[in-house]
């Protein structure tokens, strides 16, 4: 890896950490999230710094270029990323409804209230 | 043991202004049951029309979906306190002269969740194609599964005890499709299903809940996974608290 690489790479990991950092406090991305995107920081910055262990991976999958073992690893991580957001979304949408259903069912009961003191 | 059975009708409704005022004052002169018609956000005059008709409104702040809808309307029995429930559409095509039969054989304890039939008793009903087809595929696979004749499987006219629609106010109930997979999620809580044969028309309106190629092929697929998932539960899960979540 040149030393443009490494620069680059470093660069790139310290922007994630940051901009992840700075949403959390913010409030703008909740903790419980950020630390998937930290964990990535952190894997990035590794990698860079330490090039025996990508090459080492790469071994070990059987790929023959370290590009590779990045991309298959880049691509695992968005379809785990994905998964996560599919089940918090089937959470959410259950929440959501029940919540729904319930301000409905309080709105019907205290308009019935209303009519029968209103008589 | 004098106690009064408590009974209320939900019909679910979306944008049904042309007929739901007409089928609220129809049933109101056959039966005493409380009406309680859950407008899914309708964007007509549905809510005013049924309310004008004599019937409970609850309204949606937002369209969930049929079984959203009948969802509501067992959450609103079972916080009041309903001893059976009878669920009806909302666009004219069950015929509310059936009401008090349902409701005296559900009350006879006969069964814990009865089905109005368009296709017992000599009834002439013409379904489309696709729907003739999905009523034959889903008929065979009860069939298979619970060694139980449905004739219906898709029928909307249903009458429920307690102790059903109190399951269906729990997570288990599958909101967006809620057809053959409910039969056999009861077939394997073990409760007792039965039939009656009803006049039914086709919608007035020509409108269908599976309108569309991609709408009906999610359907089939929706309701295979889901009677799948069903099947793959052992029979303890739904007397689990999991299930009851």
């Amino acid at each position: 890896m040149t030393a443009t690489q490494k620069i680059f790479g470093i660069i790139i990991s310290i922007c994630i950490f940051t901009i992840i950092i700075y949403l959390v406090k913010k409030g703008k991305l909740r903790e419980e999230y950020s630390w998937l995107w930290l964990l990535t920081g952190v894997v990035m910055l590794v990698l860079v710094l330490w090039y025996d262990i990508l090459l080492f991976v790469t071994h070990l999958i059987g790929a023959v270029l370290p590009t590779t073992t990045l991309f298959i690893f880049s691509i695992v991580f968005l379809i785990l990323l994905s998964l996560h957001f599919a089940i918090k979304i089937s959470i959410l949408t259950d929440e959501v409804k029940n919540l729904a259903q319930k301000v409905s069912l309080l709105e019907a009961e205290n308009n019935q209230q209303q009519t029968i003191l209103a008589q | 043991m004098d106690h009064k059975q408590k009974k209320c009708i939900i019909i679910p409704a979306y944008n049904e202004e042309d007929t739901i005022g007409g089928i609220v004052k129809n049933i109101k002169k056959i039966t005493s049951a409380d009406i309680i018609v859950i407008d899914d956000a309708s964007e007509d005059c549905t809510a005013e029309k049924a309310r004008y008709a004599g019937a409970l409104i609850i309204s949606h702040p937002f369209n969930m979906g049929y079984g959203t809808a009948l969802q509501t309307g067992y959450k609103y029995a079972v916080r009041n306190r309903y001893d059976f429930l009878l669920q009806m559409d909302g666009d004219g095509q069950h015929d509310p002269r059936y009401i008090p039969e349902l409701f005296r054989q559900i009350e006879t304890k006969e069964c814990d969740f009865l089905m109005g039939s368009r296709f017992l008793g000599g009834n002439k009903y013409k379904a489309g194609i696709f729907k003739s087809f999905g009523i034959r595929i889903f008929r065979l696979i009860i069939r298979i599964i619970t060694g139980e004749t449905v004739t219906d499987p898709t029928s909307g006219y249903q009458c429920l005890s307690r102790k059903v629609f109190a399951i269906f106010t729990r997570d288990i109930f599958p909101c967006d499709y809620p057809d053959a997979n409910v039969i056999i999620l009861l077939y394997r809580m073990g409760f007792k299903i039965r039939e009656v044969p009803v006049d039914m028309v086709p919608n007035p309106s020509g409108r269908s809940m599976h309108q569309g190629g991609a709408t009906l092929m999610y359907y089939f697929f929706k309701m295979f996974l889901s009677i799948f998932i069903i099947m793959l539960r052992e029979k303890s899960f739904y007397s689990s608290k999991r299930a009851f979540k």
